[in-house]
C-alpha cells in the first residue's frame, strides 16, 4: 500500500517537472450578495425558486408556525419523525404519532414514517436550496431521506442570497446535505419526474420575524 | 520517464473498436439518432437559459479554470493534505496505481465485511476501472442504483452519456427492460416516466435498507478539510452515502480541489452546466466518519490509472480539469449523430476524445482524436474552459508523429491545422478554404484529393466538409445561445 502511494506521488512529481509556479486564482465573480440575509427581496426570490422546483412554500410567523406545520402535514400522515432537539412547540399541534429520532432507530424503522419536520442551517435564495448540517434540530442524514414528505422550517434571517455567502457560513467538517426541491430524475427521455428515492414532497415553511409594532 | 498509462484489457476505458467502425453502426440506427437529437437539444436549451441568468458566469469559469490549474500544479501536496485530513477524521486512504489495483483494493475491502452484494452510486471512476466485473468475479453482486444505470445494467448494455447514461433508450424500450428483468414488477406497467420511476423506487428501496456496503465516486475532494462531495438528483446517492455501515469511495487523483472556499465556484458551475438546473436536487458532503450519522467505516481509494501520464503532457494535461458536467457532449455535432457508444469508452463525446487516448496511450485509441470537427462548441460551453480543440489537434499530431513515416501527408495536414488553430482568425479562414473541398467530392465523400494529399485519401474516405462551418450554422440556428 505504501509502495503504491510513493509511486503515484513520484509519478506526479516527475510529470510536473520542477519550477512551475501555481497560477494566481482570479476571483472576480460575486463573492458577496447585495442583500443582507433575510432581506424581503431574498425571501421572495427563495419562494419563486422553491416553487420552480415544484416544492411547496408557506409563510408563517412564530405564533402561527405550529398551525402551519400541522396544516402542511395534513391528513394522510400517521407517523412523523423529528430530530432530537427540534423545538417541540413547532409540532405541538400535529395530530400524528411523533417519533423522536435517535441513532438506535434502524433505516427500516425510519422507512415506516410518513414525514419529517426539521430546521435547517441556512437557505440560498438564488438557487432555492436548503442546507442541512446535522445539527440536533436537523438530525442525521437518514431522517430527511426515508420519509416521503420533508417539512423544513427556515427562519427569515437564515436566507442568504448566493452560493458563496452560504459556503462562507458553513462548516465543511459537518456532514451536510444541500437540498433543492424534491428528489428528481430526468433519465427517461429527459422528462423531469419528481421523487425517485428521496422525499417526493418538500415543503418550506418560512418564518417571518414579528413586527414589534404589530400585536399578532 | 513518462508515467505508465492505464493497463489494456481491464475496465471501461476502451473496448477496442475504432471510432469510425462504431460510428458507422450508430449512424444506421435511426431510433438512436432521434432519441439523441431530442435529448441533447432539450438539455442544451435548459443549460443556455440558466447560464444566461448568471451575470458573472465568465468570471466563474475563469476562476474554475485557474483553481483546477493550480490544483494540478500542487497535486502531491494537496493529495497528502487530503489524506491527512480524511485520516484524522476516521477515514482510511488507499492509493491505486491502476484499474487492477483499485478494483483489487475495493474487492478486498468488501470481502472483509462479509457482504455478498453492494449498492453503487453512478460513478465514472468505477466504470473506468471495471469494478463491477471485478466484484462479480469475486462473487459479490454490484447493484447500480441510479435510474439510468439501472436501465443500462438491466438491459445488459453500456452507458452512452456521462450524465444520462440511458439516453439511447426511449420510454417503451425502458418499460420492456423493466418487465423482463425486474422481479415482481407490476405486469401492467405503463411507459409513463413517473410510473417507470415508481417501479425503480420500489425495486431499490429494500435493497437500500438491507445494504451494508456502498460504493461511490466523488465529484470533488477538498484537500483543506478532507471533505468529499457528491452531486446528484435522485437521492440514490444519499441512500448509498448514508444508510450502509461501510462506504468505499473511488476518486481520481485529479478531483482534488485546494480549499473549501473553492466549492463556491464549482457548486455554481457544475449544476448549471450539467443538468441545466440552478442547483441539482441533492449535494452530499462528508468528512471522514461522523459519529451517529451515516457509515461508521469510510475508505477513500485514490486512483491514478493513466492520470499521471496525462499530467506529463504539458498541452494535454488540462483535460484533467474536467468536472464531468457533460455540457460538451450535448453541443457536439459528432456526438449528436453517433451517440456515446461510438467512442468505445466510458468517456464519450469531446471529453472522451481527449481524455481516453491520454489515459490509455494514444496507440490504443488512435481514432478518437479524429472524432471531431474541431468546431469549438465544446470549448465555448466548458465550465472550466478546457480548450478541447487545441488538445485534439495536439493529440492528432502526437499520433501522427508516433505512427507515420515522417513527414506523412497526414502530418502535414495536421501540422497546418495546429498552426491555424493557434489563431482564431486563421482557423476561420482555413474552415472556409476547406469548404472548397466540397467541389472535389462526390456523394458527400471525398474519394481522391489532388497530390500530395492523394496519398491520404487513397487509404481512406474523407467526409466532405459541410456547406456551412459548424460555427456559422450554430450562430444561425441558436441565436439565443450566445454563451
Ligand atoms: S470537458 Fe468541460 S464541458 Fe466537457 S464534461 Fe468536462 S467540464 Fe464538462
Amino acid at each position: 500500500m505504501r509502495a503504491a502511494r510513493e509511486e503515484v506521488l513520484g509519478r506526479i512529481r516527475s510529470a510536473l517537472g520542477s519550477g512551475s509556479v501555481p497560477p494566481e486564482i482570479p476571483r472576480a465573480y460575486r463573492r458577496r450578495g447585495v442583500h443582507e440575509p433575510g432581506a424581503p427581496t431574498l425571501l421572495d426570490l427563495l419562494e419563486e425558486r422553491t416553487l420552480d422546483y415544484r416544492a411547496g412554500f408557506v409563510r408563517a410567523t412564530p405564533a402561527s408556525l405550529p398551525d402551519a406545520v400541522a396544516a402542511v402535514l395534513g391528513e394522510g400522515v400517521a407517523r412523523v419523525v423529528i430530530p432530537p432537539e427540534l423545538d417541540r412547540g413547532w409540532v405541538s399541534k400535529v395530530d400524528a404519532e411523533l417519533v423522536v429520532d435517535d441513532p438506535s432507530l434502524t433505516p427500516a424503522t425510519l422507512d415506516t414514517t410518513d414525514a419529517v419536520v426539521t430546521a435547517c442551517a441556512l437557505a440560498i435564495a438564488e438557487t432555492g436550496t436548503l442546507v442541512l448540517d446535522g445539527s440536533a434540530d436537523q438530525g442525521r442524514r437518514a431522517v430527511t431521506l426515508l420519509p416521503d414528505l420533508h417539512v423544513c422550517v427556515v427562519g427569515a434571517g437564515q436566507v442568504v442570497g448566493t452560493v458563496p455567502e452560504a459556503v462562507a457560513r458553513l462548516d465543511p467538517r459537518r456532514a451536510m446535505t444541500f437540498i433543492s426541491g424534491p428528489s428528481a430524475t430526468s433519465d427517461i427521455e429527459l422528462n423531469r419526474v419528481e421523487g425517485v428515492h428521496g422525499p417526493r414532497r418538500v415543503v418550506v415553511i418560512l418564518v417571518l420575524p414579528v413586527d414589534p409594532d404589530q400585536p399578532e | 520517464m513518462t508515467p505508465p498509462t492505464a493497463p489494456a484489457g481491464v475496465g471501461g476505458l476502451s473496448n477496442g473498436m475504432s471510432f469510425p467502425d462504431a460510428a458507422r453502426l450508430a449512424l444506421g440506427d435511426t431510433q438512436l439518432r432521434r432519441n439523441l437529437r431530442a435529448a441533447t437539444g432539450t438539455i442544451r436549451a435548459k443549460r443556455a437559459s440558466v447560464v444566461a441568468e448568471v451575470e458573472d458566469w465568465e468570471e466563474l469559469r475563469e476562476a474554475g479554470r485557474q483553481i483546477k490549474a493550480s490544483a494540478m500544479n500542487r497535486l502531491p501536496e494537496l493529495l497528502e493534505q487530503l489524506e491527512r485530513e480524511v485520516a484524522s477524521r476516521g477515514g482510511v486512504v488507499h492509493w491505486a496505481r491502476d484499474a487492477t489495483e483499485a478494483s483489487g483494493i475495493v474487492t478486498e475491502l468488501v470481502t472483509a465485511t462479509g457482504a455478498r452484494s453492494v449498492v453503487k452510486v453512478k460513478s465514472m471512476a468505477t466504470q473506468e476501472i471495471g469494478l463491477n466485473e471485478a466484484l462479480e468475479a469475486a462473487g459479490i453482486a454490484p447493484y447500480e442504483t441510479d435510474l439510468a444505470e439501472l436501465i443500462v445494467q438491466l438491459g445488459h448494455d453500456f452507458p452512452s452519456h456521462i450524465l444520462v447514461p440511458a439516453i439511447h433508450r426511449n420510454r417503451s424500450e425502458i418499460r420492456d427492460i423493466f418487465l423482463r428483468e425486474m422481479p415482481g414488477v407490476d405486469p401492467h406497467l405503463t411507459d409513463e416516466p413517473h410510473v417507470l420511476a415508481e417501479a425503480a423506487r420500489l425495486h431499490l428501496r429494500r435493497r437500500f435498507l438491507e445494504a451494508t456496503v456502498a460504493i461511490s465516486g466523488a465529484n470533488f475532494g477538498v484537500a483543506e478539510t478532507g471533505t468529499l462531495v457528491v452531486v446528484e438528483s435522485e437521492g440514490n446517492g444519499r441512500m448509498c452515502l448514508t444508510l450502509p455501515e461501510t462506504l468505499i469511495t473511488v476518486m481520481g487523483i485529479e478531483k482534488v480541489v485546494p480549499t473549501w472556499g473553492d466549492m463556491e465556484v464549482f457548486l455554481q458551475l457544475l449544476p448549471r452546466s450539467s443538468t441545466g438546473e440552478r442547483m441539482n436536487p441533492y449535494t452530499s458532503m462528508w468528512t471522514g466518519v461522523t459519529a451517529g450519522d451515516g457509515p461508521q467505516a469510510f475508505h477513500l481509494v485514490l486512483l491514478d490509472n493513466g492520470r499521471t501520464a496525462t499530467l506529463a503532457d504539458e498541452v494535454g494535461r488540462e483535460v484533467l480539469h474536467c468536472i464531468r458536467c457533460s455540457a460538451c457532449l450535448n453541443v457536439c455535432p459528432v456526438y449528436e449523430r453517433t451517440g456515446g457508444h461510438a467512442y468505445g469508452s466510458v468517456y464519450p463525446g469531446p471529453i472522451g476524445a481527449v481524455l481516453t487516448p491520454q489515459l490509455t496511450g494514444i496507440e490504443r485509441s488512435p481514432s478518437l482524436p479524429f472524432a471531431s470537427t474541431l468546431c469549438g462548441a465544446c470549448y465555448e460551453v466548458c465550465p472550466v474552459k478546457i480548450d478541447i480543440p487545441r488538445v485534439l489537434v495536439h493529440l492528432r499530431a502526437r499520433h501522427v508523429e508516433a505512427s507515420g513515416p515522417v513527414p506523412s501527408p497526414e502530418a502535414v495536414v495536421m501540422g497546418a491545422t495546429a498552426w491555424a488553430m493557434r489563431e482564431p482568425r486563421r482557423w476561420g479562414l482555413l474552415q472556409r478554404i476547406t469548404r472548397l473541398g466540397r467541389l472535389l467530392s462526390r456523394g458527400g465523400w471525398i474519394r481522391r484529393l489532388p497530390p500530395p494529399l492523394s496519398a491520404w485519401t487513397s487509404s481512406r474516405d474523407l467526409t466532405a466538409p459541410p456547406r456551412h462551418t459548424f460555427r456559422e450554422w450554430w450562430a444561425e440556428n441558436h441565436p439565443q445561445d450566445d454563451r
